[in-house]
């Protein structure tokens, strides 16, 4: 759908994408990671349009990015903004006519989503009476007005609350269902795990890992194990732990419980023991977090 | 509707709807038909308070002299002395006093006026005609020449000036409608630049700092946003402009009928006080027949026509900067640097107006209106006077060459500008931005 080849944009004094490269699947969310001033805002701006790569190109379906394009992209920057004095049905059709949505569309489209989302009664209120979350509701509709085959999300989810962040989820969701194609960047890894398909982590303007969720995290992953232990012989089980390398025994919270992980060993011949010792509540495979993926990978990059 | 239409649509009804146009709008007209209306409305209600003034003229040269006029009335009070006549002014008897000083065997040339209020304007030039009057005709006689010449002597001077053009033409001028018209018009192109030049830069500031810019830029070119602002814009400035025209109009005839209804003589009351406001000393009926010529020496189509090319080209290339420097600062404390060399030139242009409205036809006048920069303003100071066709063709061409150069510098700015938030600007930065591809 999307493939990013070679790109690189340089700025005055650094280097915001140095050749990256991107293949984005069809009817997929796809996640553009990195810390903060690692590139992604200019990769967004030059999917956009907004800005233009110094060398690489940029292909949609084969063909090579171009004005026509950008009436099929629905983009919500990070820095959300709406104008204040105006209304907001009335700018909601505004902006679907920049898109190309012809008026009349647009009103109904808008009627179906301000219903879905609660707030057909704010059409003629002015953007400054409505509270941040009430703007940032709005402000993804004029996003997804015109229908984009492309969506590209930035922070989608911060400044909503539990309820609406979880409308907006299945929203994405069911966009994604219909055949949209989805960039979301986040700095959110929870959401990312929830979400993406797949990722790019950038760094100082480099991929530095791309793939599948599910095969980044088996990548990365330590062989941790998890064990739950009921047991009155807490002691017994502290003393048979020692005397293996690399396992770990400690107390819950819950009285009776004990919690052993280990890495790397096989998990077999503790179990055996331990079966002796009290009853096992659960044994499972501990696989990274996104979280701890990103923080290891920019460390050992930086 | 293609997109610049409609960046142009928002930006005219968003406008147009404020209720601060509005105001103005009607506002505008107000204060302009209070120009005019204004001293009718004094004149015809002037109460008729004539001054008295009391003379005591010790030389007994004047007694006969002041005869009066609409304004004030004079009473030569006889055998009293000056202290006496200075208390019962105090007290209201006389409005004022006028004191002329005894003199043995010359003609007295001071005298003093006494009075417990400011001295109208009128009076002081007044008293001054009859008394300089009096000393040359006296003088005059004292050094022998025939009374009759004297008399004859007495005119009042009417001078036509006449303007005449290669191709033999003449026609009477009025200097002093000239100036007036010429600062007027010099004031109104330099007030709307400002203003709506102001309104573009507001307005690019206030999409960046509420960053809906990233919003729109993502749908339309930088470049069409600018543009479309900037004319949305001048289609406002250009409505209101037309609307005071308009209401003005309106104003003025539905005053003129409603004081005509009431009082017949009332609009020649008025004309009246025009004139006197242009040159005095003329019967009404002369002041009729004068506003006519007047009138027939002013080009209207030409000064419109020339405002409104002047404007929108002025309007366009200072649009252009405002809408660039409006890209650059982030909040308002930071863009006074960067507004400076936008206003400079439109204040020299509004000072050196005061000048060239004196030589309009001087090298300062020529080389200002050849200044894009400057030649709005002077131009529309220049052209009641008359300014050669072919100046007045290379000055639209210069500005508008100097607009689409300008247009495409400010585009590079624009683009970049919009998108950079927190970032200390220096000029040379902006430079930079330029050469960017």
């Amino acid at each position: 759908m999307i493939s990013i080849k070679e790109v690189t944009k340089k700025y005055a004094d650094h280097l915001a994408l140095d050749r990256m490269c991107i293949d984005i699947p069809e009817r997929c969310i796809y996640g553009l990671l990195g810390p903060n001033g690692a590139g992604k805002t200019t990769l967004i701006r030059i999917l956009n349009q907004i800005t233009a790569p110094d060398s690489g190109e940029v292909r949609i379906n084969g063909e090579v990015l171009c004005q026509k394009h950008i009436a099929h992209i629905g983009y919500l920057p990070e820095e959300r903004g709406l104008y204040k004095q105006m209304k907001v049905g009335e700018q909601a059709i505004y902006l679907a006519q920049l898109k190309g949505v012809d008026k009349n569309a647009a009103q109904q489209r808008l009627k179906w989503w301000f219903d879905k989302f609660e707030i057909g009664n704010w059409w003629d209120k002015k953007v400054e009476e409505l509270s941040k979350g009430m703007q940032q509701k709005v402000q993804f509709i004029t996003t997804v007005i015109h229908e984009p085959e492309i969506l590209i999300f930035d922070e989608p989810f911060s400044g909503f609350d539990p309820i609406n962040a979880n409308l907006l989820k299945e929203s994405i969701l069911e966009l994604r269902d219909k055949g949209t194609t989805i960039m979301l960047s986040t700095h959110n890894m929870a959401s990312v795990e929830e979400l993406c398909d797949s990722i790019t982590l950038i760094n100082n303007g480099k991929s530095i890992l791309q793939g599948k969720v599910t095969d980044i995290k088996r990548q990365h992953d330590t062989q941790r194990r998890e064990i739950v232990l009921r047991t009155n012989d807490k002691a017994s089980v502290l003393a048979l732990a020692d005397t293996y390398i690399n396992i770990k025994a400690e107390e819950t919270e819950i009285e009776n419980e004990m919690k052993l992980t280990f890495e790397n060993n096989s998990a077999n011949d503790i179990i055996r023991r331990l079966l002796d010792l009290g009853e096992l509540v659960s044994f499972k495979e501990v696989l990274p977090s996104m979280n701890d993926i990103f923080i290891q990978e920019v460390k050992s990059k930086n | 509707m293609n997109k610049i239409g409609l960046i142009i649509k928002r930006e005219y009804l968003t406008r147009v709807r404020k209720r601060s146009f509005i105001i103005m709008t009607f506002l505008g007209p107000l204060l302009l038909a209070a120009i005019y209306i204004v001293p009718i409305m004094l004149a015809l209600n002037a109460p008729n308070e004539k001054r008295t003034i009391a003379v005591v003229d010790g030389s007994h040269w004047f007694e006969e002299q002041f005869k009066g006029n609409d304004e004030q009335t004079f009473i030569i009070v006889e055998g009293q002395p000056i202290d006496t006549v200075k208390e019962m002014v105090k007290q209201g008897a006389f409005d004022m006093v006028l004191y002329v000083p005894p003199t043995q065997l010359n003609i007295p040339s001071n005298a003093v006026l006494y009075s417990l209020n400011q001295v109208p304007l009128s009076t002081d030039e007044y008293i001054r005609s009859v008394m300089k009057k009096e000393i040359e005709e006296q003088k005059l006689l004292a050094s022998g020449v025939d009374p009759d010449i004297v008399d004859a002597a007495k005119t009042d001077i009417n001078l036509s000036v006449i303007r005449m053009d290669e191709e033999g033409g003449e026609k009477e001028t009025f200097t002093e409608v000239q100036f007036v018209l010429g600062m007027v018009l010099a004031i109104l192109i330099y007030m709307f630049i400002l203003m709506f030049g102001g309104q573009v830069m507001q307005g690019v500031a206030e999409e960046k700092n509420s960053r809906i810019i990233e919003v729109i830029v993502s749908s339309v070119k930088p470049f069409q946003l600018m543009m479309g602002k900037i004319i949305g814009v001048s289609l406002v400035a250009l409505t209101q402009f037309l609307m005071w025209i308009m209401l003005t109009g309106v104003i003025y005839i539905g005053f003129s009928a409603a004081i005509g209804l009431s009082n017949p003589s009332a609009i020649s009351a008025g004309s009246v006080m025009t004139q006197e406001v242009l040159s005095n000393d003329i019967t009404s009926n002369e002041a009729v027949q004068n506003i006519v010529q007047i009138a027939n020496s002013i080009d209207f189509g030409t000064i419109i026509g020339c405002f409104i090319i002047f404007f929108i080209l002025g309007y366009l290339l200072y649009g252009t900067m405002y809408a660039a420097v409006g890209s650059i600062v982030d909040s308002n404390t930071d863009s006074q640097q960067f507004t400076l060399p936008i206003t400079v030139p439109l204040i020299v242009s509004m000072i050196a107006a005061i000048y060239i409205v004196n030589a309009p036809d001087g090298q300062l006048a020529l080389w200002l209106s050849m200044i894009p920069f400057t030649s709005p303003v002077v131009m529309m100071v220049r052209i009641p006077f008359g300014v050669p066709i072919i100046q007045i063709v290379a000055s639209i061409a210069i500005l508008a060459v100097t607009f689409v150069l300008m247009t495409w510098v400010a585009a590079k700015i624009y683009r970049t500008g919009i998108l950079m938030y927190g970032k200390k600007l220096s000029y040379k930065e902006i430079f930079k931005w330029i050469k960017y591809k």
